[in-house]
């Protein structure tokens, strides 16, 4: 693989991370979201096959056949039976309209790349370019978990914060040991086996998952 | 200003006024096709267009000049445009002017005189069409500038020949996030400027939630001429505008004859395409709300934003 054919296959694959979590934000149906996770998942792991394979390292590509099946296919899937578990309404309830989302969003993704600029400054490797988009999906990540009021969003959202995690890891170290993804990844399924329980018996308790409704204590 | 590039610029003007009535023939009967119809001949939209020249003029009284100069206006300024974008070649005489800017704010001056027009006959239907036309350009016109403001970081100018030679150039630069972002950010804003589905629909009149219909609702014979053609050259114009800048291949570089006849090919096929593409996927569509119209946009908005970020942090 050339060198501009690895710039630009690794800018499109982190590019595509970035614009699938503001696609997440923009849609309203709660299965389309967890599919667009999905396909979060996969970006990412295109992310680090790109690196891998430019960098000659089989292990990084094992990896990435791993996080591909776990972010692509095993976590969404545990969300997309959360989702029809519920039979509330399927629609994406917001505090904040979506207009004002998305904007809300971009002005993350410029303070994300406003504060790494040091950090970019450090090396002049494309990997290393692209790292504030990483820390753009975590910070959108985070207004999603601010401003949705569903629980299963809320799910959906810590995954977003966990590829944007992954992401910066990716283009940060330039490969990770195959044991230390597998203990993310462990880790990573767990918090969402704990989130799906959690959220089903929320449901259970209140028939509903609309956590604004849990605040004030009731006896 | 050579003779050569006044001979490209009439050229291209002569020739998408010419084309612009069949693409919509085209994609009218593509629609109607897939919908299982026969469908009108392709050159029916000219067909129309002779009939309408052919009538008296009728004006209302309660008009007053906005009305009757609305229609010239907006076919003057897409005319303009048509000249300025380079379609067949970088080397049009109008290159100078064909500045980013310029091409933008001459669209948005008919988009804004279509408006007062349909304000100035004082009807029901005309000053809701003209305000909903104002709510979708506020966010479709920066959309615009910005998308393509993205492409113009990466050449360091503003002027939509060079562009267009610089992607020649490099073409490598056509499949790199910032311009694939600011195509699709381009492609929206193409649907929303020419009123097609999912934002408006051209082909209902008795709807209430039509825009561009609304607004020339109180025109007839030549005046609906001047602006039916007026909006057909548009289409052409924000087709030809997306198929050059991202996908410049087969444009002539320099402004010989064979050249020239080969850009006219090549820009044609790929208008074409897209076309079709847009009349394929109106039909599996319905409209959108016209609240959610702004989500929409707002999203290629973001789009473009990302592109212009990407071109000047990633690039």
């Amino acid at each position: 693989m050339s060198k501009t054919a690895f710039v630009q296959l690794l800018d499109l694959a982190a590019g595509l991370v970035l614009v699938i979590s503001f696609a997440a934000l923009w849609l309203r149906r709660l299965a389309t979201v967890a599919r667009m996770i999905a396909v979060q998942g996969l970006a990412l792991a295109a992310v680090a096959a790109v690196i891998g394979i430019y960098e000659h390292e089989s292990e990084l590509v094992g990896v990435a056949v791993l996080v591909g099946i776990l972010r692509a296919g095993v976590l969404p899937g545990l969300i997309r039976r959360a989702v029809r578990a519920g039979d509330e309404l399927r629609e994406v309830e917001s505090i904040i309209n979506v207009p004002a989302s998305l904007l809300a969003a971009s002005a993350l993704t410029l303070v994300s790349y406003a504060t790494t600029r040091d950090v970019v400054a450090l090396s002049p490797a494309p990997q290393v370019r692209a790292i504030p988009l990483g820390i753009a999906v975590v910070l959108i990540g985070m207004l999603m978990i601010v401003t949705r009021r569903k629980a299963v969003l809320q799910m959906m959202a810590v995954l977003m914060i966990d590829n944007g995690i992954a992401l910066v890891m990716f283009l940060g170290t330039s490969g990770v040991p195959l044991a230390i993804e597998l203990g993310i990844a462990s880790d990573v399924l767990l918090a969402v086996f704990i989130l799906q329980v959690l959220t089903n018996r929320i449901r259970t308790k209140f028939g509903g998952t609309d956590l604004d409704q849990l605040r004030a204590l009731r006896d | 200003m050579s003779l050569t590039g006044t001979a490209v610029a009439l050229l291209q003007v002569v020739l998408t006024i010419a084309a612009a009535p069949f693409l919509v023939g085209v994609m009218r009967l593509i629609r109607a096709r897939l919908e299982g119809r026969v469908g009108p001949p392709i050159v029916q939209p000219w067909r129309d267009l002779r009939k309408l020249l052919g009538k008296d003029r009728m004006v209302s009284d309660n008009t007053g000049w906005v009305f009757s100069i609305a229609p010239l206006v907006l076919l003057a300024s897409a005319t303009l445009v048509a000249g300025i974008v380079p379609f067949l070649s970088t080397k049009s005489a109008l290159d100078q002017v064909g500045d980013l800017f310029a091409v933008v704010y001459l669209l948005l001056l008919g988009t804004v005189f279509l408006s007062l027009a349909g304000l100035d006959a004082g009807t029901a239907f005309g000053g809701m069409g003209s305000s909903r036309a104002m709510t979708i350009t506020a966010i479709a016109e920066p959309t615009v500038l910005v998308a393509i403001f993205a492409l113009s970081v990466s050449t360091g100018s503003s002027n939509l020949g060079s562009i267009v030679a610089a992607t020649l150039a490099h073409p490598a630069t056509a499949a790199s996030p910032e311009s694939l972002l600011a195509f699709a950010a381009l492609a929206v804003v193409t649907i929303a400027e020419t009123g097609r589905i999912p934002v408006d629909n051209p082909n209902t009149h008795l709807e209430l939630t039509m825009i561009h219909e609304a607004m020339v609702l109180e025109y007839s014979g030549p005046d609906l001429a001047l602006i039916e053609l007026a909006a057909h050259l548009r289409l052409v114009v924000f087709l030809g505008l997306l198929s050059n800048l991202f996908v410049p291949w087969g444009i002539a570089t320099t402004a010989q004859p064979l050249q020239l006849l080969g850009a006219a090919v090549a820009v044609a096929v790929k208008i074409v395409v897209l076309a079709a593409v847009i009349a394929i996927v109106e039909v599996f569509m319905a409209k959108v709300r016209l609240f959610r119209v702004p989500e929409l946009l707002a999203a290629s908005f973001v789009l473009a934003f990302l592109a212009v970020t990407a071109s000047f942090f990633l690039a």
